[in-house]
């Protein structure tokens, strides 16, 4: 869920920051300022939150079994990364949320397309898939590990489920929005039933099924930093659980900050989709 | 759809009839809203169709475009009709061209799309995306998406009634223009009596469900160069508008 908060701080800040130059008064308080100066400072605090950590961590004042310096971490990653198991346990991780992002998207496209279309599949399926939904999906872990153990499948199939529900939903959801006066259209032109599905259902639906897209990687990411927790022989989370055993308080932060980059770049992924399949739209493209 | 019966023959007419509609009914539940309707539109003719809302003008046109079911009579049309609809109902995500090559299965589909865009004039916005369009423009595109796929019937459902005055008149002139140069047959739903009486070869006036009233305002195809041969004032006593300013 973090990760779609700073999704929201982020887009927020993006059209500050490209928002008219033409009027660089527009924030009546700070005239002098501008859009550039605005986004020098929005990058201020972090920088010097980061500064404070390493002077406190560099003086003794923290504790380097509590908060390594910054320094320090990045000295970890890149010893790791060169002569350890970082790089194979980065991949190792990458490849489970792609799996089981390939796999629950698949099973929740399908389903929200089969559910969209037909209203005889909605009654056979939607109660019950809302009702699986109703589950917070990491309370199944435990049930899960007794089905498939702690191995890949279990994993695998965690991510799967966490992302299998956003894109359902919101698959049918965009379906089910596809103006009708549009199919009507299609109908007139004299398209087929694929045709129809292919000119104007799925388009229409196209900017639903990337909202969901974008909740379905923030899962995905929840799903394997639990599921990775939770007996693995190797993966990030398995470098951090391992890091826990000997204290290495570096090598865990390495693994936290790992998460939050690749979670930021799934969501940077995801809006390039965005702005590519969604130039037409007012929300997204950019002007032509 | 349309039950695609193959037309009757008849002998004096080069062109099959744009569209022969006979004893059309259609009613939702008890309410008969068209009631044995007869209508014979030939091709290069331009009809207008007037009523006041509810008399069952647009189910006729809705019947005609193979969009509702009928429950009786018989629609023959040689071909699927195109239309033009109040709103221009573009696909937001495909450019002009594409918009107007939808459903065109030929190989050369956007030569066929850019020359009926250059023909509504905006033949250097073919890569173009509907949302920078304004309401006129966007409804011209529409017209051109109808065009393109030569119809034999067009179907107009007040196509003009969303647009200002001056984008309406020019709209009138253009339609006009094209109508002329590709010949369909032409029914033209709308509520503006002007407009019937500006465009159309034969003015139809329904009401509950049938033909009211049917005026020749000239021979097919040939522009009306005088003054039109019925008045607003007749037309709109036609549609229970009695106009004290008119006469």
């Amino acid at each position: 869920m973090s990760n779609l908060e700073q999704t929201a701080s982020a887009s927020e800040f993006d059209r500050a920051a490209i928002g008219d130059t033409s009027s660089p008064s527009h924030h009546g308080l700070v005239p002098a300022i501008g859009k550039r100066g605005l986004l020098l400072l929005s990058w201020l605090a972090p920088v010097v939150l980061v500064i404070v950590w390493e002077v406190a961590a560099k003086a003794g004042w923290v504790s380097p079994q509590v908060l390594p310096a910054p320094s320090k971490v990045l000295n970890t990653a890149i010893k790791l990364a060169t002569t350890g198991s970082l790089l194979g346990d980065l991949r190792t991780s990458l490849l489970r949320a792609a799996t089981g992002f390939a796999l629950g998207g698949s099973v929740g496209f399908a389903l929200g397309v089969l559910v969209g279309f037909s209203r005889i599949a909605e009654a056979a399926i939607d109660r019950s898939v809302q009702m699986i939904r109703a589950i917070p999906f990491l309370a199944l872990l435990p049930l899960v590990i007794v089905w498939l153990g702690v191995g890949e499948a279990e994993k695998i199939f965690l991510v799967a489920l966490g992302v299998t529900f956003p894109i359902y939903i919101n698959t049918t959801l965009g379906i089910r929005q596809v103006d009708p006066k549009l199919i009507e259209l299609g109908c007139i032109q004299g398209l087929g039933p694929f045709e129809l599905i292919r000119r104007i259902v799925l388009p229409g639906a196209l900017p639903s099924i990337l909202t969901g897209v974008r909740y379905a990687l923030a899962t995905a990411w929840l799903a394997l930093v639990v599921a990775e927790t939770i007996g693995a022989e190797s993966g990030i989370g398995f470098l951090a659980m391992d890091a826990r055993e000997f204290l290495r308080t570096d090598v865990i932060v390495l693994t936290i900050a790992i998460y939050a980059l690749i979670g930021v770049a799934a969501d940077a992924i995801a809006r390039l989709l965005e702005r590519r399949l969604l130039a037409w739209h007012p929300n997204y493209g950019g002007s032509r | 759809m349309i039950p695609q019966v193959s037309a009757p023959p008849s002998p004096p007419a080069i062109d099959p009839p744009a569209v022969v509609v006979s004893n059309l009914r259609r009613a939702y539940g008890d309410r008969v809203v068209i009631r044995n309707l007869n209508l014979r539109i030939e091709r290069g003719e331009f009809v207008a169709l007037l009523g006041e809302s509810g008399c069952g003008k647009t189910t006729l046109l809705r019947a005609l475009a193979g969009l509702d079911s009928i429950e009786g009579g018989r629609i023959v049309a040689p071909r699927r009709p195109a239309v033009v609809f109040q709103e221009p109902r573009l696909l937001p995500w495909d450019t002009l061209w594409r918009n107007v090559a939808l459903g065109l299965a030929a190989p050369d589909a956007h030569a066929r799309a850019a020359s009926a865009l250059a023909e509504v004039g905006l033949g250097d916005r073919l890569d173009d995306w509907p949302r920078n369009l304004s309401g006129g423009q966007a409804q011209r595109v529409a017209l051109a998406r109808a065009l393109v796929q030569e119809p034999q019937l067009l179907l107009l459902d007040e196509p003009f009634a969303a647009l200002d005055a001056l984008t309406r008149i020019r709209m009138h002139d253009l339609v006009g223009e094209l109508v002329a140069k590709h010949r369909p047959g032409v029914l033209l739903v709308t509520h503006d009596v002007d407009e019937a009486i500006a465009l159309a070869d034969r003015i139809l006036v329904m009401r509950h469900g049938a033909i009211a009233f049917e005026h020749q305002t000239r021979a097919a195809g040939i522009k009306a160069a005088g003054p039109a041969s019925i008045s607003r004032g007749d037309l709109l006593a036609e549609l229970g508008v009695v106009s004290h300013i008119a006469a």
